[in-house]
Order: C-alpha cells, then sequence, then structure tokens
C-alpha cells in the first residue's frame, strides 16, 4: 500500500516519491512515498530485510558503491531529485551524514578522525581546526572524556565512545541531514541513553533520519515513525498516533510483538 | 568404553603422531641447516669479511664488495619495486573489480609471482644486457625488483581487501572522494600488512642468484658503478662453494650464513610489524 496517509509534515527536507530499488533483479524497495520533516526525527521501524536501512542508504546514495544496486523514482533535496545521473555523490555525502550500527573510527588520533571529513571541504587555520573538533565533541557529549587524549588512537576508546566518536565526526562537518542507521545497536544502555540524549539537541539543527530494531527508542526520540514490511511502506505518521493508535492491524502487531 | 568410542580415541592418537612426526621431518632439516650453516660458516666469520674484497685463490680476503653490491641492488630492486607494487595492489583491490583488466593483471601477476627466477634472470638478459652488451648492477636490480613486484602487489591487494567495507562507507559517507578513501582509511588501516609485504619480498630477492647470474655477474673489486658488472653474496657463494679452493669455500659458507641471518631476521621483523597491527 502506498501512503497516501502521510501526515502533513512541517516543512519537509527530503521528499521521496515512487521510489524503487533493486538489488540486481531483486526489488527491495517498492514505490516509496514519503517526507522527511526538516529538524525533525524520523524513525524507520520494521523487521530484518524490510528495506529500512536500504532505504537510508538511498538518502545519501551510499548504494553507489555497489555495482548492481540501482534506485528508480525521485529523491528531492532542497528542490533537486538527487537521484539524477549529474548529481555530485561527494558533496551530497557532504550535506547528508551518516553513522553505521558499528563504530567505523578511523585508524587515526581522535583530533583526526573529527578533522579527516572538515578538511575535504572546508580551509581552516589550526585554531579554528582546534575550536572545530571541540565543538563537534561537545556536540557528541564525548569532549570531557576526550580532550585530553586527542592524540590518541581513535581504536583506543571504547565501543560506546567510538560511536559517538562517529556522531562527532559526522557532525564536524556541519551536514544537512544526519542518517543514523541502528546508532545504538552495539551500545550499552548507558551509552544508548547518552546517544539518545544527543539526538534530542541535534534536531535543534539538523533532520535526522534514524534505523532502530529497538521499538522504545523509536517511541522516545522520534517524531515521526514509519513502519515497513517486505519493501513496502506500511504506515507513516505522526509518532504517538503510530504507538498509540496505528491505523493498521500489521503495524499494531509488529509494534505490540506479536508479529509473525 | 564402547568399541566405537576406543577406535575414535585410537584414530585420535594415531593423527596426532603423525602430524607431530611430519612436523619434526621439517624442524629436523631447518635445524639441520642452520647447523650446517652455522659450525661452517661461524669459523669464517671474522671482521676482514666485511673490510676486504673477494682473493683471489690461496689468499686472504673477504667478501665486503660482495656485500656492497648485494645491499646496492636489493636496495635499489625494492625501491623501484614498492611504489609499483602498492599501486598496482591499491588498482587491483579498489579499482580494478569491474571489466577485464583487474582480473587479466591479477592472473600475469599470479603467473609472475610463481615464475622460475632463472626465466626473469634470461629476460632481462635479452632485453637489457644484450642490447648494451654489458652487465651490470642496474641489469641485476630490473631483474630482482621485477620478482619484488608481484610479492608487494599480492600482499597489498590481500591486505585492503581485509578492510571492513563498513570502513570505506564511513569514509565515503563523509564525502571522500575514492582516491581519498583508499589512500587516507584503507592503505592506513592495513599499513602494517603491506609493509609486511615489502620486507618478504625484500626477504625473497635477497637470496636469489639465478637472475643475477644472467645481470650483475660478479666483479672481484670493490666498484659503486652501478653500470658496470657487480659483486653479489648469492654468486659469488655460487662461485667459490663450487671451486676447490678451501679459503674460497669457507667464504661461501660465511656469505651463506649472512644471508640466512638477515633473511632470519627479516622474517622475525615482518612478523613482529603484522602482530603489533593487529594489536
Amino acid at each position: 500500500m502506498n501512503t497516501d496517509n502521510a501526515p502533513a509534515t512541517p516543512s519537509p527536507k527530503i521528499r521521496v516519491k515512487d521510489l524503487n530499488f533493486f538489488y540486481g533483479s531483486f526489488q527491495g524497495l517498492k514505490s516509496i512515498n514519503l517526507d522527511i520533516a526538516e529538524r525533525h526525527i524520523t524513525a524507520f521501524i520494521g523487521p530484518s530485510g524490510c528495506g529500512k536501512s536500504t532505504l537510508l542508504r538511498t538518502f545519501n546514495r551510499m548504494y553507489d558503491l555497489y555495482p548492481g544496486q540501482r534506485a528508480v523514482g525521485e529523491i528531492l533535496m532542497n528542490g533537486r531529485n538527487t537521484l539524477d545521473k549529474g548529481q555530485d555523490l561527494n558533496l551530497l555525502r557532504a550535506k547528508v551524514g551518516m553513522v553505521f550500527q558499528k563504530p567505523t573510527p578511523f585508524p587515526m588520533s581522535i583530533y583526526d578522525n573529527i578533522a579527516f571529513g572538515v578538511k575535504l571541504y572546508e580551509s581552516l587555520s589550526k585554531a579554528e581546526m582546534d575550536e572545530r573538533v571541540e565543538w563537534a565533541l561537545k556536540k557528541a557529549a564525548l569532549w570531557d572524556e576526550v580532550k585530553d587524549k586527542l592524540s590518541q588512537s581513535g581504536l583506543s576508546l571504547s565501543g560506546g565512545q567510538q560511536q559517538r566518536l562517529c556522531i562527532a565526526r559526522g557532525v564536524a562537518v556541519k551536514p544537512e541531514v544526519l542518517l543514523l542507521d541502528e546508532p545504538t545497536s552495539a551500545l550499552d544502555p548507558i551509552s544508548t541513553a547518552k546517544v539518545e540524549e544527543l539526538l534530542h539537541e541535534l534536531k535543534t539543527d539538523y533532520t535526522i533520519a534514524i534505523v532502530t530494531h529497538n521499538m522504545q527508542q523509536a517511541a522516545r526520540v522520534s517524531d515521526f515513525t514509519a513502519y515497513m514490511y517486505l519493501g513496502e511502506m506500511m504506515e507513516f505518521g505522526v509518532t504517538d498516533q503510530i504507538f498509540i493508535k496505528p491505523r493498521r492491524k500489521e503495524t499494531e502487531d509488529y509494534i505490540t510483538g506479536r508479529f509473525g | 568404553m564402547s568399541m566405537i568410542y576406543r577406535r575414535r580415541l585410537f584414530i585420535n592418537r594415531l593423527s596426532l603422531v603423525m602430524a607431530m612426526a611430519a612436523m619434526a621431518i621439517g624442524m629436523m632439516f631447518l635445524a639441520w641447516i642452520l647447523y650446517t650453516l652455522l659450525s661452517r660458516g661461524l669459523g669464517g666469520l671474522a671482521l676482514s669479511i666485511f673490510t676486504q674484497m673477494t682473493p683471489p685463490p690461496g689468499s686472504e680476503g673477504g667478501l665486503a664488495n660482495a656485500i656492497f653490491g648485494s645491499l646496492l641492488m636489493v636496495g635499489f630492486a625494492t625501491l623501484i619495486a614498492t611504489p609499483i607494487g602498492i599501486l598496482a595492489g591499491v588498482y587491483l583491490a579498489e579499482f580494478g573489480g569491474r571489466g577485464w583488466v583487474g582480473p587479466t593483471t591479477r592472473f600475469i601477476n599470479d603467473i609472475l609471482l610463481s615464475a622460475p627466477s632463472i626465466v626473469i634472470g634470461l629476460f632481462i638478459y635479452t632485453v637489457y644486457v644484450a642490447n648494451v652488451k654489458h652487465f651490470s648492477g642496474w641489469a641485476g636490480t630490473f631483474a630482482l625488483s621485477l620478482l619484488a613486484i608481484p610479492v608487494v602487489v599480492r600482499t597489498t591487494e590481500n591486505m585492503l581487501r581485509l578492510v571492513p567495507a563498513s570502513l570505506r562507507e564511513a569514509a565515503a559517507a563523509l564525502g571522500a572522494p575514492q582516491w581519498k578513501v583508499t589512500m587516507s582509511v584503507a592503505l592506513r588501516a592495513v599499513q602494517g600488512g603491506v609493509i609486511t609485504g615489502i620486507l618478504l619480498a625484500l626477504a625473497r630477492i635477497s637470496g636469489e642468484t639465478a637472475p643475477l647470474l644472467f645481470t650483475a655477474l660478479n666483479n672481484q673489486f670493490w666498484s659503486t658503478d652501478m653500470n658496470a658488472p657487480m659483486a653479489n653474496l648469492p654468486v659469488v657463494i655460487f662461485q667459490f662453494a663450487m671451486s676447490p679452493f678451501e679459503n674460497w669455500q669457507s667464504l661461501a659458507w660465511a656469505g651463506a650464513l649472512l644471508i640466512t641471518a638477515s633473511v632470519l631476521g627479516l622474517n622475525i621483523l615482518a612478523r613482529t610489524i603484522f602482530a603489533q597491527q593487529k594489536n
């Protein structure tokens, strides 16, 4: 079913129109339509293999790294179709940051992990870069823990710290949109709480889309929730409505754990 | 105990004994080689080895010119092979996935990897030595670098393939172009493994004799001219060990010990670096 029932979002940052996605001949997404609201958090939930990560990876065209994967349709961002052939992928990804399921610190110092992305598109003085690194680490609630060891390897941090480092890295380049693909599934509850708090703060500046397997997390952090199943958008709406009074039986079954 | 369990226990012990025996045979020969080398070579190992030139039959001398020649040719060969090998390995791992160029290059590289070194020597002899009409240190260097390149290509490619896709995606997600992703993130993540590959290539070429026989030949005197025939340890060992002169034979043993010790050292260094990388 298509989502004609999508809510009137406050000024959409990304508009997805009739998006179909193919892994070779397998269709991973089936005519998806939705709007991602600017400076709000949109959560994607659904069972494994339902296409929520696939959808997320079309927003920064991460799938383009792999031959055989292609998207058909429109994803409008700032009025331009980012699926156009002419779209510069590096510029798109500089504007649409991504945080992955597993922490992926680069094999370099904590400082350089943050500076890496910034250096790609801005030439800052040493002082400006210091400031930017501190700013990003503070945004990710990591500054106090690492301020005395910025020259240590990013790999020396704990899992939760590594993930916050990756978020800081994504924030440091000042993207317009931040995509998070199950960012807390490898973290303990305390680190998870920190990341969720962080998302609340970040949404004042950024548009955020998050994929999660954790229903409570979606309910806690998001403003809008999309339930996906077998490559289709089953239901999309305001989070409270989805969790309290879903329109569809399937959504209710999944949310209440009676799925399958 | 049931019959079937006792049978299994017996087979288990038998396999263990056979595996240990196979290991012992291998280790025994290695120990034997090392023992022979040490007992024959240590006696000849004096300071004069490093200061005096290879002597005529029956008089005193050392291996200084051969050691220097080997260091020079192996050094230059490594300098040539390292950038070419790393860049080709990067191409195969990061850019050569689509089309036919990558797989074909990989196939040819694998053939080169196992090509007999004497063939490489003959090749350089035909295309270089026969044209300039004299043996030279450069010819030896080229032959050795041709042997080292495929090793570096292979290890670089294998190492880069170990880099998880998530790390590349993370760099690409920041808007880094592919070249930047490869050089600053992927290659950096496996630099220990790549250095190990270079050291192993270095170890391999430092003992090669056949490619040098047709290219650098030998030189009885001290020579730093890369355009002239150049002394080197493997060829000196080959000539001296086959000779009937006792002082030559003892120099050959000392040279063999030197090469083995440095190859052993390089291997240990390579393993140490690789082990550190993993931690």
